[in-house]
């Protein structure tokens, strides 16, 4: 009774996905899909190197120390940074005296209570506190962007695809819009009229939908002065916010990789002698 | 039940003789996986992989309860716990990327499990029921597997579980409500992710539970093996032990090399970014995809596109189940006496087609329903369920299998153990 009833369900569903197959088809041939201009015109994340690439990959503490300084004096007047406490900027090369500065200067402050009345308040931050936001909550953000809500930053290298790369090619990505061209030649603006940046928004061909609420926020050389005496190009700011973004959404990368060539070099010699084990047990089994 | 030429387990030492007349706990250790179990001697590499399954699952359960005690089941700050994990519990990252991880291998050696039950028919009596509760063991993976990836409470996490609970919407008249009881609420949230933790918790015990049903039901035979020919006498077979643990214990090395290469240095290669962002029920994702465990079930599901007496959607839940379940009807749709694929020239055609076709069905899953996506899933699908339902009984019946060895050893000693999946057709 199984193959009967088999035979019949399976002539059933093969007939009702072809009958979809040749619906779909028609619709595909009389009305084919129009491209898209995101399809056209996205870019790819421009190919960029970062200390912590590869499986033996380390951190550039220099670079970090300079992303973080990019990270506080540019993005940190709007982008949060919740999952990073002060106290892991140890990792970044900092003296805790260094780290207690740092949270004590920090430009927003940690909400607190009054300890007398109760009253809402705020304090000055400590190494144990997690970055203040910039903002009270998304209400306030939004009232202060244009209704656009700038995100955390904390693990946007890994909530994006080549984080560290899409970072730094969003980052030098702003072109005017009138003249773009893709790798085809195609302008856009002829190839979809429709298509123009409003004026709210600013043309970023890596992001994922073209425009993109954030100004461009890294708009001159030399808008940070490095400590170690770098020479703090656009170019240069971009890669080093996007390293210390990498950090920040992975600080274990370098146990990771350690530990990883120390674990996989164990396995192969514990392999080997498995192996060799498993040839001299078998040695006089024919099989 | 064992053959009669089996070792006996007699204890020399004098504890070990103790314990087993008043538990005899080490006699049953010897008898299912020690000296005591004779498997045929030319099993292949692939029969390491349900040794290999079982590891994984134990790794799972280890990592997976020292995680729950530093994981909070609750929608407010599941996420962050989870970064808590990542960056203040020692090793935390080691642990959850091993899970995670350990999640993704331990389907890919189960996939491969499968396939080498599929190949060489082990599936066929008197095994079917081995291949039952394989079955249910799979089923209370998905299950697990699905429930375990919205614990993070990102993105994939929250709309994974909205798109999978949806589907039990599609049935008709008491859909709406099963939905709404499932997940404790009209969307996923609290309640949902409380209820999913607790099963996530419970279901690995339950598939331990069955995996033991599983290896009992294999040893009422005893184990298959590459010719699918029965063992004849004690020449055709090896002790379990030392032969195959020492087999396994290499394979084990080889499995775990490949899932550290990923645990350590690509952790995030086999997951979705969007499960970085914390979940947003007034976002949407661009492209809402299961784990790549699912795909091809989800390309099945998406690959009905048009209402014909059903909605749509109901046909694509209907045939998503219906892809797992008629594998439980396996062993009487196929009825070919002749259990190994190295002497089914036919069926060996079909089978590869469908290995073939099953990783097509998991490229378009993962891709976005957009054409050409869809109408190559259609196609796909329709093979999917031709080769099983319609396919397998045609040949089965009409095809003129090779001349089968005359024994497990006289294949072996001439060479032709079918110790590789195809080259040994000749018979």
């Amino acid at each position: 009774m199984v193959r009967p009833i088999a035979f019949l369900a399976g002539l059933g569903l093969v007939f009702v996905l072809l009958f979809s197959l040749v619906t779909g088809a028609i619709a595909y041939i009389s009305e084919p899909p129009k491209p898209t201009v995101e399809h056209e015109f996205h870019l790819h994340p421009k190919a960029v190197h970062f200390a912590s690439d590869g499986p033996f990959g380390k951190f550039d503490r220099q670079q970090l120390q300079r992303g973080f300084q990019v990270y506080k004096e540019v993005c940190s007047a709007c982008h949060s940074l919740h999952q990073v406490a002060f106290r892991d900027f140890k990792d970044l090369g900092f003296t805790d005296a260094e780290v207690k500065a740092i949270a004590k200067g920090w430009a927003t402050e940690v909400p607190s209570i009054n300890p007398e009345t109760g009253e809402p308040a705020t304090r000055k931050g400590t190494p144990a506190d997690k970055i203040p936001a910039p903002y009270a909550n998304e209400v306030a953000a939004r009232a202060a962007n244009n209704n656009a809500l700038p995100p955390d930053l904390s693990l946007m290298t890994k909530a994006r695809h080549d984080g560290g790369a899409y970072v730094y090619s969003l980052l030098t990505g702003y072109t005017d819009q009138a003249g773009f061209k893709n790798e085809k030649g195609e302008e856009i603006l002829k190839a979809f009229p429709d298509a123009k940046t409003p004026a709210s928004l600013h043309f970023n061909p890596y992001f994922a939908n073209l425009n993109i609420a954030m100004p461009p926020p890294l708009a001159a050389d030399g808008q940070v002065t490095y400590a170690d005496g770098t020479v703090a190009t656009k170019d240069q700011m971009a890669k080093d916010v996007a390293a210390f973004l990498v950090w920040t959404a992975e600080p274990k990368l370098e146990n990771r990789h350690r530990t990883g060539v120390a674990v996989v070099l164990f396995l192969l010699i514990a392999t080997v002698l498995a192996y060799l084990s498993y040839r001299n047990i078998w040695a006089g089994i024919k099989h | 039940m064992s053959f009669p030429w089996a070792n006996h387990y007699e204890p020399k030492n004098p504890l070990m003789k103790w314990v087993d007349q008043r538990l005899p706990l080490p006699r049953l250790v010897y008898n299912a996986v020690g000296a005591g179990y004779p498997v045929p001697r030319n099993l292949n590499y692939f029969w390491n992989f349900g040794v290999l399954s079982g590891a994984a699952l134990g790794i799972q359960i280890i990592t997976g309860i020292i995680l729950a005690m530093h994981y909070a089941a609750n929608g407010a700050v599941a996420f962050d716990s989870v970064e808590h994990i990542m960056r203040d519990v020692n090793s935390g990252w080691m642990l959850r990327y091993a899970h995670a991880t350990g999640a993704s291998f331990f389907f890919i050696v189960v996939y491969l499990h499968i396939f080498r039950g599929l190949y060489y028919g082990s599936y066929k009596a008197p095994r079917e029921m081995v291949w039952l509760l394989g079955l249910v063991i799979f089923l209370l993976m998905m299950a697990t597997g699905f429930m375990g990836y919205v614990l993070p409470w990102g993105q994939m996490s929250f709309w994974g579980a909205k798109v999978i609970t949806g589907l039990f919407g599609a049935i008709p008249v008491v859909g709406t409500p099963i939905q709404t009881w499932l997940l404790g609420g009209f969307a996923p949230d609290n309640a949902a992710l409380n209820r999913f933790f607790s099963l996530h918790y419970l279901l690995p015990f339950v598939i331990a539970g069955v995996i033991i049903l599983h290896i009992w039901a294999l040893h009422i035979p005893g184990s298959s093996n590459p010719t699918g020919i029965d063992v004849k006498g004690p020449q055709d077979t090896i002790p379990f032990h030392p032969y195959y643990t020492a087999k396994d214990g290499f394979g084990l090395g080889v499995f775990l090399i490949l899932y550290c290469l990923v645990l350590f240095f690509a952790p995030n290669a086999l997951g979705h970014p969007d499960n970085y962002i914390a979940a947003n029920p007034l976002s949407t994702p661009a492209h809402i995809v299961p784990e790549w465990y699912f795909w091809p079930f989800y390309a099945i599901l998406r690959a009905f596109t048009v209402d014909f007496i059903l909605p749509a959607k109901l046909w694509g839940v209907i045939a998503m189940f219906g892809a797992i379940l008629l594998l439980f009807f396996l062993p009487w749709l196929d009825k070919s006496p002749v259990r190994s694929g190295n002497y089914r020239p036919a069926f060996k055609k079909f089978f590869w087609l469908l290995v073939v076709d099953v990783l097509i069905l998991g490229y378009c899953g993962g891709s976005p329903a957009a054409e050409p996506y869809v109408m190559i899933s259609q196609l796909a699908a329709a093979y999917y369920f031709a080769h099983f339902l319609i396919i397998l009984p045609i040949v089965s019946r009409m095809e003129r299998p090779l001349p089968l060895p005359n024994s497990i050893t006289e294949a072996v000693l001439e060479g032709k153990s079918g110790a590789t999946l195809s080259t040994s057709t000749q018979g």
